[in-house]
């Protein structure tokens, strides 16, 4: 089953400059390991970080029409930083690498950001 | 997958056969099964050119052999290999005959590597990857397009598994006898996964998932031509012939599914029928029923009633008694309440049900509020009817599912 594990971040998850240069290589360096074993476990089907905030685009329809604005939408800290789409027996395991996920050391401003699990819907149907 | 030329059909039969025979003889599953695939890959550009040789096998053998002994040869000096080729390939076998003997060694080869590739030390997912490839002979590529992962994914998963057979040891050669039965429902099970993985994909783009049925119901019906006194085989094959006979019914064009009820009968395969039901009666009185047996006698019910209002739930219902007796299970209790609820009306089927819904597991799981949305509708409680289809709805994850849930709901809201 295919589940979209996604990764939220806040405005300090692109200012790298607030984190030391210990933290900053630890993270990256344990962000790797983790893509390697879900590549090695052949769970990993993709996986990207996002790009800043400010460079987010939102479409809207108003009034039947499309309008853009810039930067994310809504009003909420968290914001979309990346994801993993990943191929695993059960939502049990996923939510296990989910876990992996969460527990890469990360500076203080990193705490308490969310992983989502989220699964995703199939082709297949049971005969009814 | 589109449809394969005769030289693809040959070197799809024959790759069990010739990996079998290289294993029997040299051991190393993994540099064997490498050998094999680029045997393949030659044969694959050779053969439509200069045509099949005279004896298939015995070219592909000879090629892979070739390539292997190269292979092994070149890191003998490293690793002192023959020694532990040795320690794999049984003492007995050390003088066997040549690796390209006669056909019945053959027969014999794929079924052990059938064996080996479905052995409880891996995954699932491993046994069903490394099956549709070393016995059913696809392509690392035509595995991945059909479970929707990207190559590389999938060729992970591969040498994976084939890492794990080589670190944990595992022989190549039949399971000893007190062992032969249990090994034998894995090897079941994984061809029966494989089956429902192409079976449950729906019409379209999804064609490519439904080549895996095919796929399954050919690997059992060799299995069944090697074992032929296993019933349980049988039944599998039975099961699986008599589902699928179904499939011209099961979808619309746009892709949503149409329920056992609805189908259009004049629609279904009636020679898979045919054939399913004279295995299955050919089998049963055999003694040593199991569950592939009786869930092919049920689909055998269904399958011969010309009209749904003709089934014979009764028998359904027996049936499932008995299911629920040798292999019990949250979804054969699920099928056996509807049955019940056919036979004996819609409350007694719901009455069952609050009793399954306290198990936790199955609470959240979206086929008993979909069977409830059922009964309650049957019942003519079409309020709670409405509340059971949404929670169904959107507890699934499977789209075709959703769709038909969604429509009964609106069905009912119509109505009022």
């Amino acid at each position: 089953m295919k589940y979209l594990v996604l990764i939220y971040g806040n405005d300090e998850s692109w200012d790298w400059d607030t984190w030391s240069k210990d933290e900053f290589d630890r993270t990256n360096r344990e962000m790797d390991k983790i893509i390697d074993e879900f590549r090695e476990s052949g769970e990993l089907v993709d996986g990207h970080g996002l790009a800043a905030p400010r460079q987010t685009k939102t479409v809207w329809l108003k009034e039947g029409v499309p309008v853009v604005t810039d930067g994310p939408f809504g009003e909420s800290k968290e914001v979309l930083a990346g994801y993993f789409l990943i191929d695993c027996e059960s939502a049990d395991r996923a939510v296990e690498l989910a876990k992996r996920v969460q527990q890469v050391p990360a500076p203080e401003t990193q705490r308490g950001l969310p992983v989502e699990v989220r699964p995703i819907m199939d082709d297949a149907g049971l005969e009814m | 997958m589109s449809e394969l030329t005769d030289v693809e059909h040959l070197l799809r039969a024959l790759t069990p056969r010739v990996l079998g025979a290289l294993i029997r003889r040299y051991g190393h599953f993994d540099a064997c099964e490498d050998a094999t695939q680029e045997a393949l890959l030659a044969a694959a550009v050779q053969w439509p050119r200069d045509g099949i040789p005279e004896n298939p096998r015995s070219w592909l053998i000879t090629v892979a052999s070739r390539r292997l002994t190269d292979q092994l040869r070149s890191e003998e000096s490293r690793r002192r290999r023959e020694v532990a080729a040795a320690a794999t390939v049984r003492p007995e076998e050390l003088v066997s005959p040549p690796a390209d003997a006669d056909d019945g060694q053959a027969a014999d080869d794929t079924v052990t590597l059938l064996f080996l590739c479905c052995h409880p030390a891996l995954s699932p997912a491993s046994q069903i990857a490394l099956t549709l490839r070393a016995v059913g002979g696809l392509t690392t590529a035509e595995i991945a397009h059909a479970f929707l992962v990207p190559e590389a994914t999938m060729a992970q998963r591969i040498s994976r598994a084939k890492q794990r057979i080589k670190s944990t040891g595992i022989p190549f050669r039949m399971p000893p006898q007190e062992e032969f039965d249990d090994r034998l429902l894995v090897v079941l099970r994984v061809l029966y996964l494989i089956f429902n993985e192409g079976y449950t994909a729906t019409s379209g783009p999804a064609l490519h998932r439904s080549e895996l049925a095919n796929e399954a119901i050919r690997l059992t019906r060799e299995l069944h031509q090697l074992l032929p006194g296993d019933p349980e085989v049988a039944g599998l094959l039975a099961l699986m012939l008599l589902t699928d006979a179904r499939r011209p019914a099961r979808t619309r064009p746009d892709g949503s599914l149409v329920p056992l009820a609805e189908q259009d009968r004049s629609l279904w395969n009636r020679d898979a029928i045919a054939e399913g039901i004279d295995l299955i009666t050919r089998t049963l009185p055999r003694g040593r029923v199991g569950p592939y047996q009786v869930q092919a006698a049920i689909a055998a019910i269904h399958d011969e009633a010309t009209e749904a209002k003709d089934t014979d739930w009764e028998q359904i219902l027996a049936l499932y008694q008995i299911l629920d007796r040798i292999a019990p299970g949250p979804m054969v209790t699920l099928n056996r309440i509807v049955a019940l609820a056919m036979v004996h009306g819609p409350q007694a089927g719901l009455a069952e049900l609050d009793d399954l819904e306290r198990d936790a597991r199955l609470a959240q799981h979206h086929r008993l509020h979909a069977v409830r949305a059922h009964l309650l509708e049957m019942a003519g409680d079409l309020q709670a009817a409405q509340a059971s289809y949404r929670t169904a709805a959107h507890l699934t994850t499977s789209l075709p599912e959703q769709r038909y849930l969604n429509a009964r709901l609106a069905g009912i809201t119509d109505v009022h």
